[in-house]
């Protein structure tokens, strides 16, 4: 048999290059998550008009496009294996916590990427403060890797469920929701001017979720990709 | 020495009863054909073989000199082909066999996937994006997967389906090849395949 030498990270790492390069051919989530991104954005700065809005407002309008965004897109890692019938081969062929890994860092770079395009804009559309960018750019590091954290596990599940999309937003938002409010009061401090001490139990509540839900999906992740 | 022990094996969707009672012993060497009619329960017999669905009854166990194997094992030394098991179309044929060597483990040079190219009739087509192949070809692609783990195990289903001739020449080839040092199990009811194998279980009874 040929050499089996291959380690876990590199096992990890082939099928994250495997769907970025899949994505980059089709570009189906990218442009799916942007496009909502981009869409509800604009049509919210036009509803609310720039200028004088609190910043606690800002902050919920930001994570609920950032939400519904994602929600829109990252189901679609583990969906794409089901609908093309390619699970079947990917499980019979790859250790479960590497593809969970590969996936994970997938989804994270996809939400990433939507972040760095949508959060200027942000900014430019509502005429958000930006003095304090580098604390709320902190804030939103801690939001994309726990909406990713929270929702990969759930996209695999979701994705052997015949009404695929709508069930993915059903079973994020209670596993989101309290993160989702500690984002909107980090942010709301971000932007309007308070420091890392002033958001330190969101901060830390953020932390704390990550950790258990990274975990979790670990642990659990094995059972419903071979179930 | 690797053997496949099969236990009184059962499987019921609901109430409805799909197969029962399966029991076999195979040792490399050994090849068995699963036949029945259509709906008799060979796929999901395979499926349940490759611990992809779980078993309503009985046992599945992989042992490798005695000792049994563990499900990372398994999936090193068991290759599958199937229809209903795709490769990825957005991807080349070397890049469905780079990606699926890596993630099993599996160290792979350019002069190996060209010799299993090749082998299974895609030389100088390894370059093209799957989603252009034709459903023959697409079958060949997935041998050469399969192969590329010299697996201890190899599960066949519908070997030949959507071959051509000289396709159906290439997977008489393997199983010829795999049945000295493999344990086969085909499931079929082409009696051309199932008379590769060297015992036949049949479904239907």
């Amino acid at each position: 048999m040929p050499g089996q030498s291959a380690h876990f990270l590199t096992k990890a790492y082939a099928v994250y290059a495997k769907d970025l390069r899949v994505e980059l051919r089709t570009k189906y989530a990218l442009n799916t998550i942007l496009m909502f991104g981009v869409i509800s954005l604009v049509a919210v700065s036009f509803s609310l008009g720039q200028g004088n809005l609190a910043p606690r407002l800002l902050a919920a309008v930001f994570w609920i496009i950032m939400f519904f965004a994602a929600m829109a897109g990252l189901a679609h890692v583990f969906i794409r294996e089901e609908e093309t019938g390619t699970s079947l081969a990917l499980r019979l062929s790859a250790d479960p916590d590497a593809v969970y890994l590969g996936k994970f860092v997938f989804n994270l770079t996809l939400l990433g990427l939507m972040a760095a395009i949508i959060t200027p804009l942000f900014f430019v559309f509502t005429d958000a403060p930006s003095e304090h960018w580098p604390i709320f750019a902190l804030v939103l590091l801690l939001g994309v890797f726990a909406l990713c954290a929270g929702t990969t596990l759930v996209a695999a599940i979701v994705s052997k469920a015949s009404a695929k999309g709508a069930l993915f937003a059903v079973l994020s938002l209670p596993i989101f929701l309290v993160p989702l409010w500690w984002l909107i009061a980090a942010s709301d401090k971000a932007l309007s001017g308070g420091g890392l001490t002033a958001m330190s139990s969101e901060l830390i509540g953020l932390v704390s979720y990550c950790v258990v839900m990274v975990t979790l999906s670990v642990m659990l992740f094995k059972v419903v990709w071979l179930e | 020495m690797f053997q496949l022990t099969v236990n009184g094996l059962g499987k019921r969707f609901g109430a409805r009863k799909v197969f029962a009672n399966v029991a076999f012993t195979l040792s490399t060497g050994d090849s068995i054909a699963l036949i029945g009619r259509n709906g008799s329960g060979k796929t999901t017999l395979l499926m349940v073989l490759l611990a992809s669905q779980h078993p309503s009854a009985g046992t599945v166990e992989y042992l490798q000199d005695g000792k049994k194997l563990d499900d990372d094992a398994v999936r090193l030394q068991s290759s599958l082909v199937g229809p209903y098991l795709n490769m990825y179309d957005q991807l080349t044929a070397e890049e469905n066999l780079v990606f699926f060597a890596t993630v099993a483990g599996l160290q792979v040079t350019g002069k190996r996937i060209n010799q299993l190219l090749e082998r299974v009739g895609l030389e100088g087509r390894g370059s093209d994006l799957v989603r252009a192949y034709s459903s023959g070809m697409k079958q060949r692609l997935k041998y050469a997967v399969a192969l590329l783990k010299d697996p201890a195990y190899l599960f066949l289903d519908e070997p030949s389906s959507n071959l051509d001739e000289a396709g159906r020449k290439m997977v008489t080839e393997v199983i010829d090849e795999y049945r000295r040092k493999a344990i086969i199990v085909i499931a079929t009811n082409e009696r051309e395949e199932y008379g590769l194998a060297r015992a036949v279980c049949s479904l239907s009874d």
